[in-house]
């Protein structure tokens, strides 16, 4: 009122100074009233409520099927959606969706009874597994796993329950009536996959990740053999320069086994475009009806089907699909022609790109990043999930064309994330196809394996793959700190040295490197839930942050593991020469890097060369460069071990 | 049973009056007579097992003769030896060595997951785990193994029990996770642990040098079990606790544990002691390699002098000769009766290191080979055997 008053005041009386000042009246009254309205404007706008902050920005959820199962009757569709947590049931007739079930975190393998009245579901981040009711079509029962659960497969008798467990390389044996695991039988590293015979006797199980093997040496994986009888490992096909192994089909009769594999080149410079170069996609079949192990070429010389993921053999034997995760596509193998040409050829010759032609009847185009499949019990229809469409392609098996696309329902805008992760998992910007993101960072973490990259010289600066999860914050990139952010180790360099191809666009380089960042950790099954420490922990982390050797010397600061490995995710973001460079190495300097989940990314340090945690002191810190380590007993190298691990 | 010279029929004979005796020439008596002395004779072995031995050398393939142990898997025979790890299955050897991925050529312990069929070996390198014909390593500096010195090695659900030159180590086979048992966290005084034997609820170290120790699993307590005589070789205190400090082997069956050492064998049932010595018992000799329990009674030794079995009452040793080298075995009563028993074959060699079961055969580990126990259960072959040759403590 006041302050009115005044206004008024101002408006209605004379300056005090007007005369003097020259101004007239009049001028002065308008100039008056101009500053009070002016005033006024700027009052009220004040007086407005802050406006609300931009909304977080909503990710959508998409679902991401990844798997397929098909009721016995081939009516109903069972589709594992792994980013939104559930099961979509759909209507193989109509293609409608009628149910959505709720199920663990990650969802990611399934397997359904003989008589279709249960449906498992492994949740990978949950370390469970969902026992879904098919007639009431919910969740009745949930088991427990082993660490990062994903295949499945039931036996026969319908009385146990066997687990590919990821993060610990095992098969878990579960006794149904009890719910109990029993056992875990040892497994290839990354075991992933599991494939029942038909006759329920031997149950086969694939991994992602190859074996731990000698440094610089032909990586190598297994075929899994579990015999059923006695709950026990029989078998390991051992599968030469594999490194990558994912679902496995059999035949009906049971004489023909197909697993779909990666074959790197990782020992020779990425120098070469041709002739296999990076990676080459295949086959290894076994079965009486080869013989041995006989490893077969997918793709052809001047094109590749990256990521051979999901394979399906027709009732008949006439067909095998395949879908290759990382080229949109399936491939249709006629096997009368594949017997014919394996019989013919008695050396091997998966190297031999031209061999394809030979037995590849057909190759599907698809939707995006094509995981599971399923085929109707007549064999009429193959069912593709579309990992990244959120739709199933229905193939008449007939033709080998698509024949229809069952929308699942996802969200219809496709946001940054997941248009950066369609890139990362396409190989379409590689030359010739020949491989993704995902080719190396399988499921977005590692392949297990080292690379000799040309643009550090040939045999020079050899690297050990690594893991992806939460990066934002640990910038630079590249074991030297060469890439200064994610753009730049993405983007130009990527493209130039890795894919000799298309180049991304700014909008798809920025996408992509949304995606990248969004990475989220992995649950660290070592880390209590809690978040206490067992004793022997609590024992690491005093070893990880002394600063002071056992005889009391101090220890440098750029000496002590806490110094390097400090902040939010253990790296300070600094390049440091900690004395483990390797005579091939141009420069010992190394990128400090993060020890978030490092857990399950060995092998270890710049090169891959230490096998395990324990190795980078024992074997590769002789002179006390990389932390002093050396006067530590047995007892406290295998506790700050013990620590490292919940990182 | 001898017979006495009787006035009037002897009672045998009027057994066999009335047309049959009239058919039994004196031959035959004799032979008769012959045949029931000798079965007299064989009275205490009859209850003892009888055994045909097979024995297998480097000439057969076993890939060295000086075998440290042996471990029966179902119808597979593991040796293992001073170069390579051997598997006898359907007739044949295959060797394994450092080439395919064994930790060292030198396999001192073995023993066998019955959950999952995986064999462990203990090795001078490091400890390997042999699965579906995969072989895993795990050396100190790989792994969280305590030394590569592993000489025991046992298995017990998830975890593997180690017995290695440094300590004790435990793998927990679901997490990856490494325990370590020493002079820091144990009873232990002296870390050279020789020998484990992981069973029910106990898990059981023979420490060379410094006794025993046992774990218990529910409490995860350690506690030690040592000579009342201190570290001497006398024997002052008989039965009153572990007969010696330098122990080599253990065995926990039935809540009863057998203790081999170099000096003597104990047995403790968790409160009473009993001590083995070769001056008072049917042991050859008082150093031993390893022991093995069957039950609560019955346990065999391998000594330096031969092959021991021990009933709970009676003693019976298998061996060649010390000076002849010919196949041997003599049992010894409770009453300290000896008696020689003729047989046909023997052990590879006296110096034994280990034995395994399979069925009622038995698998020997030897200085110079590998042996195969045949049990024998015809009691003709026992009657075709003679000897009444009868010596008093004569071993």
């Amino acid at each position: 009122m006041l302050a009115g008053r005044n206004l008024r005041e101002c408006l209605t009386s004379r300056p005090f100074n007007a005369r003097e000042t020259g101004i007239s009246d009049l001028s002065f009254r308008r100039l008056a009233k101009l500053t009070v309205i002016f005033a006024v404007v700027l009052l009220a706008i004040a007086a407005q409520p802050a406006p609300k902050k931009s909304a977080a920005i909503q990710k959508e959820r998409y679902l991401s099927p990844i798997e397929v199962a098909i009721s016995p009757d081939g009516r109903l569709l069972y589709v594992v959606c792994q980013d939104s947590d559930e099961v979509r049931v759909v209507d193989a007739v109509s293609g409608e969706v009628t149910k959505s079930i709720p199920v663990g975190h990650i969802p990611r393998g399934v397997a359904l009874s003989p008589d279709g009245s249960s449906l498992y579901v492994t949740n990978a981040w949950s370390d469970t597994i969902s026992i879904i009711d098919t007639q009431a079509l919910e969740v009745v029962r949930t088991l427990l796993t082993g660490p990062e659960p994903s295949g499945v497969v039931l036996d026969i008798q319908s009385n146990t329950l066997y687990v590919a467990n990821r993060l610990s390389s095992d098969v878990s044996v579960i006794d149904l009536q009890t719910g109990e695991e029993t056992k875990r039988l040892l497994a290839g590293r990354g075991s992933s996959y599991l494939t029942l015979s038909a006759d329920g006797k031997q149950i086969f199980s694939t991994h992602i990740y190859p074996n731990p093997g000698t440094f610089r040496t032909e990586p190598n994986s297994e075929i899994t053999v579990i015999d059923t009888a006695s709950q026990t490992v029989v078998e390991r096909k051992p599968l030469h320069n594999v490194a990558g192994v994912f679902h496995v089909a059999l035949s009906a009769d049971g004489n023909l086994g197909v697993a779909a594999q990666l074959k790197p080149k990782n020992l020779i410079p990425l120098a070469h475009v041709e002739h296999g170069w990076g990676f080459t996609d295949s086959l290894t079949l076994f079965g009486q009806d080869v013989g041995g192990l006989v490893q077969v070429p997918l793709d052809e010389l001047d094109r590749y089907y990256a990521m051979p993921w999901a394979a399906a053999i027709a009732p008949d034997k006439s067909k095998i699909f395949l879908t290759t995760a990382g080229s949109q596509s399936v491939t249709v193998i006629d096997v009368a022609r594949l017997l014919r040409t394996v019989r013919s050829r008695h050396k091997p010759f998966v190297n031999d790109l031209s061999a394809s032609a030979d037995y590849v009847s057909a190759r599907i185009s698809v939707g995006r990043n094509p995981h599971g499949i399923a085929l109707s019990p007549d064999g009429q229809r193959l069912y593709v999930a579309n990992r990244l469409d959120d739709t199933i392609s229905v193939i008449n098996t007939n033709t080998s064309k698509v024949s229809s696309t069952i929308d699942l329902g996802g969200p219809k805008n496709i946001d940054a994330l997941r248009r950066g992760e369609r890139l990362f998992y396409t190989a379409d910007f590689a030359f010739q196809g020949q491989f993704g993101c995902s080719n190396c960072h399988i499921d977005s973490t590692i392949d297990g394996l080292q690379w000799d990259l040309e643009p550090d010289g040939f045999g020079r600066d050899i690297v050990d793959n690594r893991s992806l999860e939460n990066l934002a914050g640990t910038e630079p990139f590249k074991w030297n700190g060469g890439n200064p952010d994610m753009p730049t180790e993405c983007g130009p360099r990527t493209e130039r040295f890795f894919f000799r191809s298309q180049s991304f666009t700014q909008q798809q380089l920025t996408d992509l490197v949304t995606f990248v960042y969004a990475l989220p950790y992995r649950p660290n099954r070592y880390r209590s839930s809690s978040g206490d420490l067992t004793p022997a922990q609590e024992r690491g982390k005093a070893i990880f942050e002394r600063t002071k050797s056992k005889n009391g010397h101090p220890i440098p600061d750029t000496n002590q593991c806490a110094y390097c490995h400090s902040g939010p995710k253990y790296t300070n973001q600094k390049q440091i020469d900690v004395g483990s460079g390797k005579p091939t190495d141009r420069s010992p300097v190394i990128d400090v890097p993060q020890l978030s989940n490092v857990a399950y990314s060995a092998p270890y340090l710049h090169d891959g060369s230490a096998r395990s945690l324990e190795e980078i002191w024992t074997v590769f810190n002789p002179k006390d460069t990389h932390g002093v380590t050396n006067d530590l007993t047995k007892d406290e190298l295998n506790d700050l071990v013990e620590y490292l691990n919940t990182l | 049973m001898k017979t006495k010279p009787r006035n009037g029929p002897h009672p045998e004979q009027s057994r066999f009056s009335g047309g049959a005796k009239d058919l039994v020439s004196p031959a035959m008596k004799l032979i008769l007579a012959l045949a029931v002395l000798t079965l007299a004779s064989l009275a205490p072995a009859q209850d003892m097992p009888m055994f045909r031995w097979e024995n297998f050398t480097t000439t057969n393939g076993l890939p060295d003769n000086h075998v440290f142990c042996v471990l029966v898997d179902g119808k597979r025979i593991w040796a293992g030896t001073d170069n390579g790890l051997g598997l006898y299955e359907n007739g044949a050897w295959k060797v394994f060595r450092p080439a395919d991925g064994l930790a060292h050529q030198a396999v001192l312990s073995l023993a066998l997951d019955p959950h999952t069929g995986d064999v462990w070996a203990g090795t001078m390198g490091g400890l390997s785990r042999m699965s579906a014909g995969r072989i895993d390593t795990f050396t100190q500096l790989n792994s969280g193994l305590s030394n590569d010195i592993v000489y025991g090695v046992g298995v017990q659900g998830d975890f593997v029990w180690t017995a290695t030159a440094a300590g004790a180590s435990r793998l927990n086979t679901r997490t990856g996770q490494w325990s370590l048992f020493n002079e820091r966290n144990t009873p232990m005084y002296e870390i050279w642990t020789y020998a484990v034997s992981p069973a029910e609820d106990k898990v059981y170290y023979a420490v060379w040098g410094g006794g025993v120790l046992e774990y218990d699993q529910k409490t995860e307590r350690w506690k030690d079990y040592n000579d009342p005589d201190g570290e001497t070789e006398m024997v002052v205190m008989k039965d009153q606790g572990l007969i010696h400090e330098i122990t080599t082997s253990v065995s926990y069956v039935e809540k009863i544990l057998w203790v081999a050492t170099y000096f003597g064998a104990s047995r403790y049932d968790g409160r009473y002691w009993h001590n083995f010595l070769s001056k008072d018992s049917g042991l050859p000799s008082n150093f031993l390699n390893q022991i093995k329990a069957i039950d609560a009674n019955r346990a065999w030794f391998s000594t330096d002098k031969g092959l021991a079995y021990y009933d709970g009452t009676n003693w019976a040793v298998y061996r060649p000769a010390l000076d002849t080298h010919k196949p041997e075995m003599f049992v010894r009563d409770a009453t300290g009766e000896v008696k020689k028993i003729p047989v046909q074959s023997a052990p590879a060699h006296n110096y034994i290191l280990g034995v395994s079961f399979q069925g009622d055969d038995i698998w020997v580990a030897t200085a110079k080979g590998l042996s195969h126990g045949i049990r024998q259960k015809d009691s003709l072959a026992i009657a075709k055997v003679f000897s009444t040759e009868k010596s008093k403590g004569k071993k």
